[in-house]
């Protein structure tokens, strides 16, 4: 029978739209109303032939071997146990009730714990931590915002529903006229899609949006007239321009994305950017947000902050405290630098998304690795084992946080393929697993006799063909 | 004073952390004691004589204490760390946070250093004779306090981030800097004479910067007032004078505002 479920939350971008209608029947989904083309994808994905749906272990031919959720669990459980030093980093796509078990499992393991913020807004956690984060929630940039400035991101193509739920299209309680009554200020070494709908455009040179930010906040400060004729490309008559633009709104937002905190400088970029919200604050109301990627990468921010007092890049190892220090605890430096023993992806893919060269150096290093996935992603493949999980917003439900810091209750509309765990099972699991083998005598002495990497590591390449 | 060497004689897997590596750990202690001064990698806790071969006799106070560190410390985090007083002499490479939080005393490393060396640094004098990587003399994540007093030379060549949120002290770096010197500032000198990409005294409020060779992209919030004959580490010479950043708050003293001074080498 046919049902329509309706207020449903998409576990895709950091949108995290609560709109949507799903129709299903049988368990499996028919059709997806409301969301965009990426958004409908992943209800899609759940139903699609492929899925896998036990765990699997990996062969020294490189084929796999489906084997039970108990020997999943145990070699996962032996392998932290026994390292050193594990990573266990993702979490993009997961819930906050599976981070936290996580966390829990992470500490007995004396494990870093890092999210995917560590290659995305990491850098961003980093300014906050020096400046503050004067921001708001989407519901105020919505009802309240007259002046929207894009920096560094491009949600017509990241965050599809974004600019029409909040940024640029809706009308609000003080937003009547929509798009009409907003100025759109977009700034970009590319001519985005996103570009398109500005009232302006700065076409920043790449790599300097930090001068420009400057040059900025010399008008804020009064010091107009000592500008350079150009800053970082753009006409000091535009930057006047915009200025005024800036201090005749009523309230001023700015959304930024990763060009701020992946080009150089990252975190000053963003804390130059936080500065200049506190110098428009002398004019007008002003306010700043992360344009978040994942629908609950802010998640781990916030879960772990109440656990560990740091959003990411989290070193347990020492049992006694957390230390945190982005550059030496972070993902990519700790595999750059062979500084991990063991590796699990949960809930990402590092495969795809970590510098080559450093993947390279856990997955080809003979590194013992656990990937945690609903779908066989590229870290998948080269892993010693992965273990299928249900699909959060789709399988399962649970709590995550949109890129506002808002908790959006997420909601299961079909049952989980094949009766898989989801995430937050799958950790309990591994914890109690851990205190049976602690029980038994197993200790960590980093010898590796309980989780001997496989000899034939086979590049990526060659699996696929 | 008393000289304790310290020969690395076996390589950790990972890396090892040895923030007990001072003077004032060392201080008052036989070598057996020394030895089992306790250095981790990752979660597993070792003696330090299971790594390395301990040898001498540490003085009975810091300040008469010396410890040469001999065979390839490039793996060893932390060392010198909080130190108070005595000296560190390393003839290897070493990894992160050398001589970070120091206090006092004397730390040379005769080879190049990672990054956050001398982070926090308060005071004594450290010296890399290599290069060092991001992060030297910085303040730690969200902290505003920075490097408030000692010297910290670099003979080679800098990252980024350097002396940033810096409230006193010296930083002289010979060779070339990247991007982010004095970055939010607060006070202290910083030194660079080789060239540096940009972002020379960004958000700085107050201190003194030293460019001796090329600035490839100048502050916008940085302007020029004069020129002034300058001693800058024994040698003197004329320099363009700019004050800012502009951009940023700058405190009152006195109906005068106080700025950053960059001084650029004609
Ligand atoms: S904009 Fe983002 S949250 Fe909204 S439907 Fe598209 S992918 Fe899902």
């Amino acid at each position: 029978m046919k049902e329509v479920i309706k207020h449903v939350a998409c576990p895709y971008c950091g949108a995290c739209c609560d709109d949507l209608e799903i129709t299903v029947e049988d368990d499996k989904i028919i059709e997806v109303k409301n969301a965009c083309i990426i958004g409908t994808e992943i209800y899609h994905h759940a139903s699609r032939e492929g899925r896998v749906g036990s765990p699997r272990r990996r062969q020294p031919d490189g084929t796999y071997k489906d084997i039970t959720y108990d020997e999943a669990i145990d070699f996962t459980a032996k392998m932290l146990i026994k390292a050193k030093k594990p990573l266990i980093y993702g979490f993009g796509s997961t819930n906050c009730e599976g981070m936290a078990a996580a966390g829990r499992v992470a500490e007995d393991a004396g494990a870093v714990l890092d999210n995917c913020a560590s290659i995305c807004h990491g850098s961003s956690f980093l300014a906050i931590f020096d400046t503050g984060y004067p921001s708001c929630t989407l519901g105020e940039v919505k009802n309240r915002a007259d002046v929207v400035i894009y920096w560094g991101s491009n949600p017509a193509h990241a965050h599809p529903r974004h600019m029409s739920r909040y940024g640029i299209f809706p009308r609000g309680y003080f937003t009547g006229k929509g798009a009409r009554g907003r100025k759109v200020i977009v700034v970009d070494p590319r001519y985005t899609d996103t570009a398109r709908c500005a009232d302006h455009f700065l076409q920043v040179a790449q790599g300097h949006d930090y001068d420009l930010f400057d040059a900025f906040r010399m008008v804020m400060h009064g010091y107009a007239a000592d500008l350079p004729d150009v800053v970082a490309g753009i006409p000091k008559e535009k930057i006047l321009e915009v200025c005024d633009v800036i201090k005749a709104g009523r309230y001023v937002h700015i959304f930024f994305g990763m060009g701020l905190c992946h080009s150089d400088g990252r975190n000053h970029n963003v804390d130059i950017a936080i500065n200049l919200v506190r110098d428009i604050n002398e004019f007008t109301k002003c306010t700043i947000m992360a344009m978040r990627g994942h629908y609950n990468i802010a998640g781990p921010g916030i879960v772990w902050a109440w656990q560990f007092g740091f959003p990411y890049c989290i070193d347990l190892t020492k049992g006694s405290h957390a230390h945190m220090n982005p550059g030496e605890t972070s993902s990519v430096d700790l595999a750059n630098r062979g500084e991990i023993d063991a590796f699990i992806n949960i809930g990402t893919d590092a495969g795809a998304h970590f510098p080559i060269r450093s993947f390279e150096k856990i997955g080809g290093a003979g590194i013992p690795m656990v990937t945690i996935d609903p779908s066989v992603n590229m870290a998948a493949t080269v892993s010693d084992v992965h273990i299928p999980v249900a699909i959060v917003g789709v399988e399962t439900g649970g709590i995550c946080y949109r890129m506002d810091n808002v908790p959006i209750q997420y909601r299961a509309v079909i049952k989980p393929f094949n009766g898989i765990l989801t995430d937050e099972e799958l950790f309990d699991k591994i914890y109690e697993r851990m205190q049976e083998l602690k029980m038994a005598g197993i200790e960590s002495d980093g010898s590796w006799e309980y989780a001997a990497p496989l000899a034939d590591v086979r590049p990526v390449k060659e699996a696929y063909e | 004073m008393n000289t304790i060497t310290i020969t690395l004689a076996k390589q950790a897997q990972l890396y090892l952390e040895a923030d007990l590596i001072t003077p004032d750990q060392f201080a008052g202690k036989s070598t057996a004691e020394i030895g089992a001064i306790e250095i981790s990698e990752g979660k597993i806790r070792y003696p330090l004589a299971s790594f390395a071969k301990i040898e001498g006799a540490a003085g009975p106070t810091p300040e008469e204490t010396r410890i040469v560190l001999n065979g390839d410390w490039s793996r060893v985090k932390r060392i010198g760390q909080q130190m108070s007083a005595g000296e560190i002499i390393i003839n290897s490479n070493v990894d992160m946070y050398t001589g970070g939080w120091m206090k006092g005393g004397k730390i040379t490393v005769n080879g190049n250093a990672d990054s956050f060396t001398g982070i926090a640094m308060a005071g004594g004098e450290l010296t890399i004779k290599g290069n060092c990587q991001n992060h030297v003399g910085s303040a730690y994540r969200g902290d505003w306090r920075g490097m408030t007093g000692g010297v910290l030379r670099v003979m080679g060549n800098v990252g980024n981030d350097i002396g940033t949120f810096m409230r006193g002290g010296t930083i002289i770096v010979e060779g070339d800097a990247f991007i982010h010197v004095h970055t939010h500032g607060e006070g202290g000198t910083i030194i660079v004479k080789g060239n540096v990409e940009g972002r020379v005294g960004g958000q700085s409020v107050k201190g003194d910067v030293f460019v001796n060779g090329k600035i490839d992209y100048m502050m916008p919030g940085f302007k020029y007032v004069d020129d002034v004959t300058k001693e800058v580490d024994g040698v003197s010479a004329v320099y363009a004078h700019y004050i800012g950043d502009l951009g940023e708050r700058h405190p009152d003293v006195k109906g005068q505002k106080i700025f950053t001074n960059l001084y650029l080498k004609k």
